[in-house]
């Protein structure tokens, strides 16, 4: 059984709201019959119709350029409505008073006129508002920070925020105490009026459209009536989170990142780790970056890192193929096109280094600081973002030690790169030396590529950066 | 003549500049102000934060600001429409959207930039450029300027020194307004020319005019120069000091909430995502093996994203698994190069490894991004 509250109707006030009731079949004792009570919104309130005000300057006329709200939408005093525009003067236009949104009376790019209608709202009939004067209204009393109530005769002073407060809540502004100045009502006499209320429970909110669905549960409030419990048990007021989820539909980029990454995954993936030691390879470094920046070049590891893995696809050339839809056929490519993944803004975004094998180091540095360039100003060329037949991912710049990276199609093969850190390990006399330790972490397609041969590229990768100078050897 | 001089010198030492944290409380009387920083977002940001949260009943405000390169549109164009983005994005000019209506203007070291703050009671455009003349004719009095009924300020009846805008809110406005000095002129029309053909939209327009340097009248003239010229009539007409209070639009303690407000301006929603719903109906000729292809391109876009797409290419020219697939992509999408070069090459690794194939995609996909 449910219950009605319907407000009595009198020439002042209205009908407020009604309740959703709907009967469970089984409850019911009339045989055939079901009742079914719609919940609306239909408040009787008063619908006004909101004119556009003065625009100064004896303007008379200007174009609608953006509407900040629909028919429907909930707007507060001082919310924006829309944007007008007359003769390079932008105008802001905000809501008088606070109601739903009825009518639009204009589109985008029409022209609307001072003192005509804007839009039509419906206010709440509780304000007392009821007594409307002409609403074209003259700035001056757009000035007014706080609205008179006019209850009873008396006038009372409250901000539309405490006013809305009081509302919420049911409560009366003119039984609220009001301690601000001019008897102004503040927030902190609303909540003190509120505190004494304690215990008892408060009526759900009538506005069933604007109060968040958390104020029913909100409003038993959990105080013992107890008489035996000698303990006065704190009133625990339920933190109220107003945030909402927000849905955004996928597109674009994220959109064909989906496609990319769910092919990916088809691709059975094994995983390859080891650890390298680059402390000889830190201190090349160290001796080579002023010579590049002399070149105007930024000199990090990564050329290093590209170059010898080159080396290595030379004697392991399946790691640089790609297999067809059909698993038919296997494509050795010729080049090695190795991708760097860089994070941007939009997200990984992967361009390669074209024909590392017959770049130098010094090549390869040169190519990733234009690429790192043009990619963080948003500028990479489709041929710089295709082509790619191997990718290595620097992850370690960010963070993180191992990796379990995802293999990029049609590729067959990625690694990635932990940071640097400085540990202690044994050298070949037994002693502890500092060194400097970065962890990789492969991944390659199982059907085409064995366990093996991963190991055996990945070790020979490693004694080229170990030993930079065994590089030399094998430098075309 | 050594006498004018002099008294040029003695007025210029006394207007004080000096950086003061926490003067809205204590200041009385109307402020002059002026921007440490060149960059346009914290600037327009300074703008906005001044429009929302300062009382300008008790204090009318003159902003002063320099940008270093800069476009500038207003709240309802379309960047497509009023500027060359690919000469932008090359010549690293950024972009920025302001909240005032108006058209668009080339900013840059050379042109100063005036905001007078008001109550929205008291805006008064015309008021304000009449102030910026009598402080020109205070300098140099053989300048031959004047307001015109567009509220651009002309020089030699001919040439356009200032353009206009203005933003009104609840309860306050402001009116801003450049002033050029000494701007690179030829950068000004290359880039304010937009090379996009077939847009159809209702953004508002600017209309071209002619441009002059007061420089070019006058090389004696500086930026500093006008810019304390200017501050010093607003200073006599509104009865105080003439003095100039730095501020650094970087100041959070002084403008609290200004970094995100400066955050805002520099989004893609809403310098381009606010441009007005347009639509793009061209022609793309691709050189394919010794032909040339012909595509017709039609594209709503709204928000900046791609409503509907409609590329006409000829038929099994692609296979129509992957047409609909980038036709698909595109729908939603930014209507952005850069998100468009992402989105196409990492589609493409989902596609068929065939060199042909590669080559119609690539050809197809620059050109569109071309028009973007």
């Amino acid at each position: 059984v449910c219950i009605h509250r319907v407000r009595s109707c009198s020439s002042i006030r209205f009908i407020k709201s009604k309740y959703v009731c709907v009967f469970d079949k089984s409850a019911l004792k009339f045989s055939h019959q079901q009742r079914l009570f719609r919940t609306s919104a239909v408040s009787c309130g008063q619908i006004v119709q909101f004119k556009l005000s003065d625009i100064g300057e004896g303007i008379t006329e200007v174009t609608v350029k953006e509407w900040y709200i629909k028919e429907g939408d909930t707007v507060s005093q001082f919310d924006s409505i829309c944007e007008v525009q007359s003769d390079k003067a932008s105008v802001t236009i905000t809501s008088r008073y606070d109601g739903i949104i009825r009518k639009l009376h204009y589109s985008i790019d029409d022209i609307a006129f001072v003192g005509k209608p804007l839009v039509d709202i419906e206010i709440d009939a509780s304000k007392g508002v009821a007594s409307e004067e002409d609403v074209v209204e003259t700035p001056p009393m757009s000035h007014e920070e706080h609205t008179h109530q006019e209850i009873k005769g008396h006038k009372t002073l409250a901000t539309p925020a405490v006013r809305r407060l009081a509302m919420e809540n049911n409560i009366k502004l003119s039984e609220v105490v009001g301690t601000g100045k001019d008897n102004r009502i503040l927030k902190e006499d609303i909540l003190n009026y509120l505190a004494k209320q304690t215990g008892a429970i408060l009526p759900p909110s009538p506005k069933a459209e604007i109060a968040p669905p958390q104020r029913k549960a909100e409003a038993v409030l959990a105080a013992p009536k107890d008489k035996a419990c000698k303990i006065p048990v704190p009133v625990s007021r339920p933190i109220a989170f107003a945030g909402k989820d927000k849905t955004e539909p996928v597109t674009g980029f994220q959109k064909a990142m989906v496609k990319t990454m769910s092919a990916a995954l088809k691709i059975p993936h094994f995983g390859y780790s080891d650890e390298i030691d680059l402390t000889q390879l830190v201190q090349l470094r160290e001796e080579l970056k002023p010579l590049a920046e002399i070149r105007g070049v930024k000199l990090s590891f990564m050329p290093f890192f590209i170059k010898a893995a080159s080396l290595g696809l030379l004697q392991y050339p399946i790691l640089n193929a790609s297999l067809d839809e059909n698993c038919q056929n296997v494509t050795y490519k010729a080049s090695h096109n190795i991708g760097v993944a860089m994070d941007t803004e939009q997200g990984l975004i992967v361009p390669n280094v074209k024909n590392v094998q017959v770049c130098s180091v010094f090549d390869i540095a040169v190519e990733l600081n234009r690429l790192q360039s043009l990619g963080s100003a948003g500028q990479l060329g489709t041929s710089d973002l295709t082509g790619g037949t191997f990718t290595l991912s620097n992850i370690g710049t960010i963070g993180g030690t191992y990796a379990k990276p995802v293999i990029l199609p049609p590729e067959v093969a990625i690694g990635a790169l932990g940071k640097i850190q400085v540990l202690p390990r044994f050298n070949s006399k037994g002693e502890v030396f500092k060194a400097q330790i970065m962890n990789v972490s492969w991944s390659a397609d199982h059907r085409i590529i064995d366990g093996a041969t991963m190991a055996r590229f990945s070790n020979l990768w490693k004694s080229y950066l170990e030993n930079p100078a065994s590089m030399l050897l094998d430098l075309k | 003549m050594v006498l004018q001089s002099l008294k040029n010198c003695l007025w210029l030492s006394c207007v004080l500049r000096t950086p003061k944290a926490c003067f809205w409380s204590t200041a009385s009387g109307d402020l002059i102000i002026q921007s440490v920083s060149n960059d346009v977002y914290q600037n327009l940001a300074v703008e906005d934060w001044i429009h929302d949260h300062m009382d300008l009943e008790k204090q009318q405000v003159l902003f002063l600001w320099r940008n270093s390169p800069a476009v500038v549109i207003g709240r309802h164009q379309n960047p497509w429409q009023e500027c060359n983005l690919r000469l932008l994005r090359q010549k690293n000019i950024k972009l920025a959207r302001r909240r005032s209506g108006g058209g668009t203007v080339y900013h840059d070291l050379g042109n100063i930039n005036l905001t007078f703050f008001t109550t929205r009671k008291k805006y008064e455009r015309m008021e304000n450029l009449k102030l910026v003349v009598k402080a020109l004719k205070a300098l140099r009095p053989q300048l031959d300027v004047h307001v015109t009924d567009r509220y651009d300020i002309l020089l030699d009846r001919q040439y356009k020194i200032s353009g206009t805008a203005a933003k009104l809110g609840r309860t306050s406005a402001y009116h801003h307004c450049t002033l050029l000095c000494n701007a690179d002129k030829f950068l000004l029309s290359s880039v304010l020319k937009s090379p996009f053909k077939g847009l159809k939209s209702n953004a508002t327009p600017s209309v071209p005019a002619l441009v002059k340097n007061l420089f070019e009248e006058d090389p004696s003239l500086t930026s500093e120069m006008l810019l304390d010229a200017i501050a010093k009539e607003y200073a006599v007409q509104h009865q105080i000091d003439h003095h100039i209070t730095l501020i650094n639009p970087a100041d959070e303690t002084l403008l609290p909430g200004i970094s995100d407000k400066t955050k805002e301006l520099q989004t893609w929603e809403w310098v381009y995502g606010k441009t007005p719903k347009f639509s793009v109906s061209t022609c793309l000729n691709m050189v394919y093996k010794d032909s040339i292809l012909d595509v017709k391109v039609n594209m709503d876009v709204k928000h900046g994203r791609i409503e509907v797409c409609n590329i006409d290419l000829p038929e099994q020219w692609l296979p129509p698994g992957l047409y609909s697939e980038l036709v698909k992509s595109l729908t939603g999408s930014k209507f952005c190069p850069n998100e468009t070069t992402a989105l196409v090459t990492t589609l493409l690794r989902v596609c068929p490894q065939d060199n042909e194939l590669h080559t119609r995609w690539s050809l197809l996909c620059e050109n569109i991004i071309r028009l973007m």
